[in-house]
């Protein structure tokens, strides 16, 4: 048996509008069960290279494929293949909840779905909801109504772009808790998104884009040892520190201490320093590095 | 063709959940043309001899609703789809553009044929019952709405804007439907204008529709038939082509 396809290849995509590259030669494999994450700022194309995966835009070369089958030439396989939870807040107010999830199965070939209708709705919390127009939905249900939508033919690969915009905590949280299942079950996410500490929580993978090219593509864990800065916040009981430290221990706007270091034995040198200066630590905490520094670094050096 | 079953059924439905707006309105409007043309002009205008002015106008006025009615409802379904960014649920599933094209093209001919019968039935109250030709009726009239359908797909697929779709109509479907023969006969007018007549579709389409119902036309309904037959396979074409190669819709 030959290795399974994997969930989504691209390869030397490249895509120009007008007077902009959004995409510029990005070549990526996601394999079948990951929960990818793909970050960058506003404009660094990752919405476009979702609409090429989805066939909403065509590139202008390389090939895009999902589960092996090629986005142009078996489009058909491929959009079976694929559930987009899209990033603007569309809804058809023609319809009502059901009505809605019923003629998207349709769309896919799928009659008597309303088992798996059903059984969705019940996840998101949208069965109460089921006979009301689409247009009296909050933002929110608005939300899950999409999610719902790219799940009724069941595809192996769900991509979300930016699902949680201006999304409130509570459904944030069991949104996550939803496509966390989905993942576990084997199904392939493909994440955008601007909230890094969900991408650092919820992605094994994570690739940075920018000006349409992939800037970083490592595992979370990887990716995260990148930055070695960690931060160390003081409050000590004297208002000067030994002559060494001058210059690396700054100020604080509350009255503390900040200090940035690489690994911990230079803290256990500047505890010691202070030891012998006769200075005592009354509070300290620290801060490990995070994705957001990681991300705000390589943005920097790129 | 999986999917095409689901996607008709969803324009059907989108238009009937409005059925005031989209059929009872269209229907009103043309009683009031034919009240009002009907009382002026009755007593004083005889176009085709032993036909009374009302019998002549009754074809014309549901040729004309049918042909707006196609127009609006493929029209206005893709451009509303499009502004409210909507479309992506029909450009997402493994619709081919063929499934698209038959959808919108037949949704938009049960609308126009619908709104046709709904005029063609209170005009029964003005004139009397006749159709000495039903199959003339049936081919010109399924024609015409195939034809304003897939007129409105592409317009509804080029305008960005409302505006845009209203120019459309404004500027192009109207003057078409209205200078077409609808109130007169282009053997009134003068011999310049006949012949701008003759190079309008609608006019056949209304003159073929007319000869099925009252037996006289201004030309052989045979010439009508392979004219508005060219017509359709044309704007056909066209709109496939277009939906093939994602026009507007596929960046």
């Amino acid at each position: 048996m030959s290795q399974p396809s994997p969930a989504i290849r691209v390869s030397e995509l490249r895509k120009r509008f007008r007077t902009t590259q959004a995409l510029d030669g990005v070549s990526l494999d996601i394999q079948q069960g990951e929960f990818f994450g793909l970050l960058g700022p506003n404009g660094a194309g990752k919405t476009t290279l979702i609409s090429i995966l989805a066939g909403l835009a065509r590139a202008d070369s390389g090939r895009a494929a999902i589960m092996g089958h090629d986005v142009v030439r078996d489009y058909r396989q491929a959009r079976r293949a694929l559930g987009v939870v899209p990033q603007e807040l569309v809804y058809d107010p023609f319809f009502n909840v059901r009505e809605t999830l019923r003629i998207q199965s349709g769309y896919f070939g799928l009659r008597d779905n309303d088992g798996w209708i059903d059984e969705i709705m019940h996840h998101l919390d949208l069965a109460r909801h089921a006979d009301k127009n689409t247009q009296s939905l909050s933002g929110g249900m608005k939300r899950r109504l999409l999610v719902a939508q790219a799940l009724v033919h069941k595809p192996p690969v769900i991509v979300l772009d930016e699902p949680t915009a201006g999304v409130d905590v509570d459904l944030r949280r069991s949104l996550w808790e939803f496509i966390s299942r989905l993942n576990r079950e084997g199904h392939t996410i493909l994440l955008t998104t601007h909230y890094l500490e969900e991408a650092e929580a919820l992605c094994g993978r994570i690739a940075m884009l920018k000006s349409g090219r992939i800037v970083a593509l490592d595992a979370t864990r990887n990716l995260l040892q990148l930055t070695n800065e960690h931060c160390a916040q003081l409050r000590l009981d004297a208002e000067t520190v030994p002559a060494a430290w001058q210059g690396r221990l700054q100020r604080d706007a509350d009255g503390g201490w900040r200090v940035n270091f690489g690994d911990y034995a230079e803290l256990e040198t500047l505890l010691a320093d202070l030891r012998g200066a006769g200075v005592r630590v009354l509070e300290m905490h620290l801060q490990e590095p995070d994705l957001e520094d990681v991300f705000t670094d390589i943005m920097k050096r790129t | 063709m999986t999917g095409l079953p689901a996607l008709f059924y969803k324009e059907l439905l989108r238009f009937w959940k409005v059925a005031v707006q989209t059929v009872v309105a269209p229907v009103v409007t043309a009683l009031l043309y034919l009240l009002i043309f009907s009382h002026v002009l009755e007593a004083h205008v005889e176009v085709y001899p032993g036909v009374s002015y009302t019998s002549f106008l009754v074809p014309g006025l549901v040729m004309m609703s049918m042909l707006q009615n196609a127009f609006s409802n493929s029209s206005s379904s893709l451009i509303q789809s499009k502004m409210t960014g909507n479309i992506v649920f029909v450009l997402l599933p493994p619709l081919s553009y063929l499934e698209f094209f038959l959808a919108y093209l037949g949704a938009a001919v049960i609308r126009g044929l619908i709104v046709g019968l709904g005029v063609w039935a209170v005009t029964l109250w003005y004139a009397p019952f006749q159709l000495p030709h039903p199959l003339w009726m049936l081919a010109y009239a399924l024609l015409a709405c195939a034809i304003m359908g897939a007129v409105g797909i592409v317009a509804g697929i080029w305008a960005e804007k409302y505006d845009q779709l209203a120019a459309f109509q404004n500027f192009l479907i109207l003057p078409l439907t209205f200078l077409s023969g609808v109130f007169y006969s282009i053997h009134s007018l003068p011999p310049f204008w006949q012949a701008v007549s003759r190079v309008n579709p609608v006019f056949y389409l209304i003159d073929g529709f007319r000869y099925a119902f009252v037996g006289q036309s201004d030309t052989d309904p045979w010439l009508g038939l392979l004219v508005v037959g060219a017509c359709f396979v044309a704007i056909s074409a066209l709109t496939l082509m277009l939906l093939k190669s994602g026009y507007k819709l596929r960046h």
